[in-house]
Parts: C-alpha cells; sequence; structure tokens
C-alpha cells in the first residue's frame, strides 16, 4: 500500500499540468556497461538542456527529460518503458539492442516510437514492416559492409583467401552483423571466423588464444562496455597489428582506447556522425549549459565520442519533434504526431550548419519505405598520442545490393510470424 | 486472540487434515484469494503489471520448485537459470510449431519437458551430495545456456538468436505478446500461481513430501526406514522441474515477451531465485511468496522512493539499492536465518497469545 502511495505521488510529482515535450532517456550509469552508457547518457540530456535553457524548448514548449536507470538488462527495461510511458513519452531510445527487441512489439501496440540510433533490429529499416521503429542513420549490417569495403579498399579490391575474424558479444546486439558478414565473405570469397564473447567479456583470454592461433588477416569487433577494453589490451598484448582491428561504432569510443595506452595507437571504429568538440554547437553547451551548472552526470565527458553520439540522438530527436510540430501545426505533439515527424526527417547540410553542427553527420531523409537513413559511415582511428580520433575516410555508402535483400528477408519474417501486412499508406 | 483454535472443533478427519486448520488462517486466505482473484484484475494497470505483480507471481512459481529441491529435499542447485531457459525455449518451440494448440497446455508441456531434463541432470545426485551437487547443477546452468546460444535450432534460426513470442489468446482472451491487456497476463499467472502452489502445499504435507524431509535431515538414516534415496531425491528434482519450467514458460510468453538466454536466464537468475527461498524460507511454501515478493518489490520500492520520491540521481540510486538490499539480505541471515517464513510462524504465535501472554 505504502508503494502504491509513493508510486502515485510519484507520478503525480512527475506530471505538471502544462504538458511538456517528454523524452525519456533509459540510461545506464551502473554495471558493467557503464562506461560506455555514461557518455551517452550525458549528451542526450546536455542537448535537451541546452534547447531549453536557450530557446526555451522546442517549438516554445519546454522539454523534460525523464531518466531511468536500466543497467543494459532488459527486465529493468521493461520496468522503466511502463513507468515513463504513461507521462506521454514521445520517443523511446534504449542504447541497448536486447532492451529494443522488447520494445518492438510493445510500442508498437502502444503507438511510440523507438529510434534505435544505429542498433537494434537491422530489418526495422523496412518502415512499411516496423511502423513505429526507426534506425537512421546506419544499422549494424551497413557496419559490416563498411567494415568490409574499409578492408577492400585497403587490399586493392580483392581480399579473396583472406580471412577476417569477427569478435562478438554474445547477444543479439553480437550476433546481429553475422548474417551480413557471411552473406559478405561470399560474395568477395574471404574466410569468416567467428569468435563469441560472453557477457559481460571481462575474461577473453581464450578467445584471443584463438586468434593468436589462427592468425587472421582482420579482425572486427561487435562489443560493448567492458569488453571493448579488454578485447583492445588483448590485441595488444598478443601484438595484433591494431590497424587492421576494426571495431563497430559501439567499440570506438575513448574509454575503450584508454586503457590499452600507447599499444592502442592507430585502432580503427566505424562512426555514423563526426568526432571532436570543434563545432560552434559546443560554445553554446558551454555557456548554457555548463557553466550554468547544469551539465548531466559529472559534466567530464564533453566531446567524447559517445558524449556526442548522444547528443547527436538528442539532435535528431528535436528535429524530428519540430518536424511533427511543422507537419500538425501544433507545438504540442502526442507519440503518434512525433512518429509523422520522424517519418518525414530530413537531415541536410544547412539544418546542422543552422544547428551550429556543420558536417558532423552525413544528410539523409527517412520515409515509410526506409527508417534507415542512407546508411553512410567513415572509419576514425585512434591517434594515442594525441588522444583522439581522426576520421580517415569520407562518409561512404554500404554494399546496399547485399543488405536490401536481407533486410526484405528478415522483415518479411517478421511480418509472417506477426501477421503484419506491410503498407505504407 | 487471533489465530486460537479454541472452539474450532474438527469432527472429521478431513477437516482434522485441511492445509488450513485454524479457522481464522483459513478465512485469511479466502480473503487473499478473493482480493487477487477479484479486486486486483480491476484495478491493475500496465505499470503494476510488468513491473510488480506479474514478476512476482512467476517468481513466486521458481521460488516453489526451486524450495521444493532445496528446502524440501536438501538437494542445493545453482541451475534454476538454465532450467527456467528450458521452459521458456520449450514453450517458444511448441508456441510456433503448433500455434493452434491453447497456450495453457503448453506451458504445462514446458513444464514438462523442462522436468525430464531436470531429472537427468539430477541423476549425478544419487551419487553426490552437497557443495559436489551444486558445481554439477552449475555445469548443467553453463552448458544449457552454451547449448541454447549454439544450436540455432531452438531459436528457429532467427538472426539475432533471440526468441519472441507470438500472440496468443485463452478463451478468446489474449494474453502473450504485445497486445495483452494488464488484467490478462496478470490473471495468466495468478491461476497458474494458485494451481502450483496448492499441488506444492499437498506434495509437501503428503508421503511424497515427507520422504523428501526424511532425505534432507539425514539420508542413511530415511534408507534404513525404507525410504528409497533414489525415488525421492529423482521425483524432487522432476516436480521442481515442472514448477521451474512453468516459470520459465510464464516468464518469457507473459512477461518478458522476448528473450535472451545469456541475458535473461544467466547465473544471475539462479542466484536470485536462490537467494528468495532463502530469504523467504527454505521449505516454506509461504516462504516462496515472501522471498518473491521481497527480492521483486524491494528493488522497485526503492527506486521509486529514491528517483521518484526524494529525485536524487538514477546511478546513485541504483548503487544505494544494491547497499540498501545487499544491507537487509545480511541482516535477515543473522537476524533470522529461518527467513522471512519463520518471523510469521514467530507472528502467528505471539498473536495468538495476544493480548495476555504469559
Amino acid at each position: 500500500m505504502r508503494l502504491l502511495t509513493m508510486a502515485t505521488a510519484a507520478v503525480m510529482a512527475a506530471s505538471p499540468v502544462m504538458a511538456d515535450l517528454v523524452f525519456p532517456s533509459l540510461s545506464y550509469r551502473t554495471g558493467p556497461y557503464a562506461a560506455n552508457g555514461i557518455p551517452f547518457a550525458d549528451g542526450y540530456e546536455d542537448y535537451f538542456t541546452l534547447l531549453n535553457e536557450r530557446d526555451g524548448g522546442i517549438g516554445g514548449v519546454a522539454v523534460k527529460v525523464i531518466e531511468c536507470e536500466t543497467g543494459y538488462n532488459t527486465e529493468k527495461g521493461v520496468e522503466c518503458y511502463e513507468a515513463t510511458k504513461g507521462e506521454g513519452a514521445l520517443v523511446y531510445q534504449p542504447l541497448s539492442t536486447g532492451i529494443t527487441y522488447q520494445l518492438i512489439p510493445k510500442a508498437t501496440a502502444d503507438g511510440i516510437p523507438v529510434h534505435s540510433m544505429g542498433y537494434g533490429r537491422t530489418s526495422a529499416k523496412n518502415g512499411a514492416v516496423f511502423s513505429n521503429i526507426f534506425n537512421y542513420p546506419a544499422n549494424y549490417w551497413d557496419g559490416a559492409s563498411h567494415a568490409v569495403n574499409h578492408i577492400l579498399d585497403e587490399n586493392g579490391g580483392d581480399i579473396s583467401g583472406k580471412k577476417i575474424a569477427l569478435v562478438y558479444h554474445n547477444s543479439a546486439y553480437g550476433k546481429e552483423p553475422i548474417r551480413t558478414l557471411s552473406e559478405l565473405s561470399g560474395k568477395h570469397g574471404f574466410e569468416l571466423m567467428e569468435v563469441a564473447v560472453d557477457h559481460p567479456g571481462q575474461e577473453q583470454k581464450s578467445q584471443w588464444l584463438q586468434i593468436r592461433q589462427q592468425r587472421p588477416d582482420y579482425v572486427l569487433m561487435w562489443g560493448w562496455g567492458v569488453m571493448n577494453q579488454v578485447a583492445i589490451q588483448e590485441a595488444a598484448n598478443i601484438r595484433f597489428p591494431m590497424d587492421k582491428f576494426i571495431g563497430i561504432w559501439w567499440s570506438g569510443s575513448e574509454n575503450d582506447v584508454l586503457p590499452a595506452g600507447d599499444g592502442a595507437n592507430g585502432y580503427k571504429a566505424l562512426t555514423f556522425h563526426n568526432l571532436g568538440k570543434d563545432y560552434p554547437l559546443f560554445d553554446d553547451l558551454q555557456q548554457y549549459v555548463v557553466d550554468a551548472g547544469k551539465a548531466a552526470g559529472a559534466g567530464d565527458q564533453i566531446g567524447t565520442a559517445l558524449y556526442n553520439r548522444g547528443m547527436y540522438a538528442a539532435m535528431l530527436a528535436a528535429e524530428a519533434a519540430k518536424t511533427a510540430q511543422a507537419i500538425h501545426g501544433t507545438a504540442d505533439i502526442t507519440p503518434a504526431m512525433m512518429r509523422d515527424g520522424m517519418e518525414a526527417l530530413e537531415i541536410t547540410e544547412a539544418k546542422m550548419s543552422e544547428l551550429g553542427l556543420p558536417g558532423f553527420g552525413p544528410e539523409f531523409t527517412v520515409s515509410c519505405e526506409n527508417h534507415g537513413g542512407n546508411g553512410l559511415g567513415a572509419v576514425a582511428q585512434w591517434d594515442a598520442a594525441a588522444g583522439e580520433w581522426n576520421l580517415i575516410t569520407g562518409y561512404e555508402a554500404s554494399d546496399q545490393d547485399v543488405i536490401g535483400a536481407l533486410v526484405d528477408e528478415d522483415s518479411a519474417a517478421f511480418a509472417a510470424e506477426n501477421s503484419i501486412t506491410p503498407s505504407c499508406s | 486472540m487471533f489465530y486460537r483454535e479454541s472452539g474450532d472443533f474438527s469432527t472429521t478427519y478431513p477437516q482434522d487434515s485441511q492445509t488450513f486448520p485454524i479457522r481464522f488462517d483459513r478465512y485469511r486466505y479466502y480473503v487473499v484469494l478473493a482480493v487477487a482473484f477479484l479486486v486486483i484484475p480491476f484495478i491493475i494497470n500496465d505499470y503494476w503489471a510488468n513491473a510488480v505483480f506479474v514478476p512476482f507471481l512467476i517468481y513466486a512459481i521458481a521460488a516453489i520448485g526451486l524450495n521444493i529441491l532445496t528446502g524440501y529435499c536438501g538437494q542445493v542447485s545453482l541451475g534454476t537459470g538454465a532450467f527456467m531457459a528450458v521452459g521458456a525455449y520449450s514453450c517458444y518451440k511448441l508456441m510456433t510449431a503448433f500455434p493452434d494448440v491453447s497456450i495453457v497446455i503448453h506451458v504445462l508441456l514446458s513444464g514438462g519437458i523442462t522436468a525430464a531434463v531436470v531429472t537427468l541432470f539430477g541423476l549425478p545426485s544419487l551419487r553426490i551430495k552437497g557443495f559436489y551437487l551444486a558445481v554439477a547443477t552449475l555445469a548443467a546452468q553453463f552448458f544449457l545456456v552454451w547449448l541454447f546460444n549454439k544450436v540455432g535450432w531452438f531459436y528457429n534460426y532467427s538472426a539475432s538468436g533471440q526468441i519472441s513470442a507470438p500472440e496468443r489468446s485463452v478463451l478468446g482472451i489474449i494474453v502473450t505478446g504485445p497486445n495483452t491487456e494488464a488484467w490478462a497476463k496478470y490473471l495468466i499467472c495468478l491461476v497458474f500461481v494458485t494451481l502450483c502452489a496448492i499441488i506444492a502445499r499437498n506434495l509437501t504435507r503428503g508421503s511424497v513430501g515427507r520422504r523428501w524431509m526424511a532425505i534432507r535431515d539425514m539420508d542413511i538414516a530415511a534408507e534404513i526406514i525404507g525410504v528409497n534415496p533414489m525415488g525421492a531425491k529423482l521425483t524432487a528434482f522432476m516436480v521442481s522441474g515442472f514448477f521451474v519450467g512453468i516459470a520459465g514458460a510464464l516468464f518469457f510468453s507473459v512477461y518478458l515477451g522476448a528473450a535472451e538466454v545469456g541475458e535473461s536466464f544467466g547465473i544471475d537468475k539462479s542466484f536470485l531465485v536462490l537467494f528468495m527461498i532463502i530469504i523467504g524460507g527454505l521449505g516454506s511454501i509461504f516462504g516462496s511468496f515472501a522471498g518473491a515478493a521481497f527480492m521483486v518489490l524491494l528493488p522497485v520500492f526503492l527506486k521509486n522512493v529514491f528517483v521518484g520520491g526524494l529525485g536524487w540521481p538514477t546511478d546513485l540510486a541504483a548503487h544505494l539499492q544494491f547497499i540498501v538490499s545487499g544491507g537487509l539480505i545480511i541482516m535477515f541471515l543473522i537476524m533470522e536465518p529461518h527467513g522471512l517464513a519463520q518471523l510469521w510462524r514467530l507472528a502467528k504465535e505471539k498473536l495468538r497469545l495476544w493480548p495476555f501472554p504469559h
């Protein structure tokens, strides 16, 4: 009974009469994935704080960020979803492929959009089947293709007979690229070697011994949390050439490479947005958020790779909200309107410059047929001496011939399983 | 004053041997059932169902299952998580292979399949005891998780290795899938919990349960007085597996809707259920409920107090919640090693004499 009173009090205290635009942040600041969860959550929250402080919210309506700790755990994620959805949550960004899989059916039934930016179920790109799920600007299958394309470039377009190892988190997240990679291995004639690492990945001696014995030419990594640091350290220990070790965008933050020190120099990671803090927006962040003492968390993550990604996610959400406000002619949007806004989202260079983020990410448009954007991605390389990531390629396209077919196949299977009639009306 | 047997005469043997022989206790039980079946379904919402009641009820089934094995028969098991996974994956395979058969039958069959698997892993218990048996069940935990991750057949070769529950209904009411109403979820779990608890209670009161307890208290003595250790131990594993399997099937199909073996049924889950029965009380059906409630409700309650009530940062609240729950567990183990069930028993003793204790 006391719990009931407390919960009611909490709900009442948290939902004032004037409607805010509610953006829940299902974050994780504890547990084995905290090192990566904290910067993302800080960036996400800081951007909305900036909008509130500088512009008075989005379209004149204040933004409220409700943070809920998931610990990267699906059960807590479900609890967080149920706890926040009643408050008018506009979009969920759970930053966990496991929680995304949970939310895909639930959020669709509740009519709330989910933006799994660069994670989650890849075939959600097909908006005709996944009406409420968005994964722009790029997805794991794009990432797998980018990595292979990069290897192709380095080898003059011929990688037949090469051996590529995939070190992956043994979960839905890590298994996601396997289908594309095995397809690509058939197409380009390389040999794929799968090396699974179980949660949380603190112990990888046997996996790296296997890599040392089998001597793959390249290692790709789909890791997260403490697994990244350990893998990069182990790779340095066996003296695996770092410039042949390519991580997905979730394995490319400062926290992942710093523990290995100079040993990590030359490590590569994919990204779908730019890195560093050399953008006019960061001056505003400093002025309105940091100096005002309103920075989220400890405020020490600004400009790191994952902070930028959290900020980018918030920026895309805010732009989608603006689009929704324009479409429906009301500032006070509902989750259903937010969905329409996300589906009509268009990110252009002019728009990014206006926001103070010129050249921060690729240009893309979202449509009902394509919830995944253009799938452009770049490769970044870690410079241990300077302590910074540098983009070594431009934003390049992924192999849509292979991926498009796989997306259609997987989304058709989902549609059949859940008796959904694909439609774009 | 309460819980008094004075004036409560049994005139027949069935009356004397019923589950709750004291009238007050019996009425309390009927009231609890009435509230659970007739009141809560009408006021429950999504949050209360998904964050509180459904996990509580499902964990209660799992705790009853483990309590039969560990609390009643004295066989320590660290494989509960994996055994729940057996239930979940059998349920998934059955649901997708036979879409026209009722989900209730699938859940019961999953319980049966789990019972068979658990009995198989219970065979070493005939030779090894105590810690060594715990290690053998630990092996089951890791082996089964590895198996469900490795063999694509179990998750129908889906790209991500996730299993997700399709929509199924009972008597025309949807009970699995995203469109399930909160009350339907709650009620299906409640029906299973009630049946499981009644079966478990009566098994443990009967000759089967007495054999288990004889084995638990001293297996050599039990053998000498004519208890067949193989029969007793294996039935305990079987019955325990049946309940744990049902819990796993419901956990996946009704509660989570989508699951991944390493994350949802890892070693943490085994420990969680073990803590439930230790805190609730070994060898007590009520203790299984109390322990499940304690372990499920306390984190949610603390989170609502710290973050919702006091407005603290979420990471501070999450860390503090570990400290508070951990501290409470240690405090319980020191001050009341027999668990919440013993507290309840003591409270009943005190209430019997109240307001005139000698």
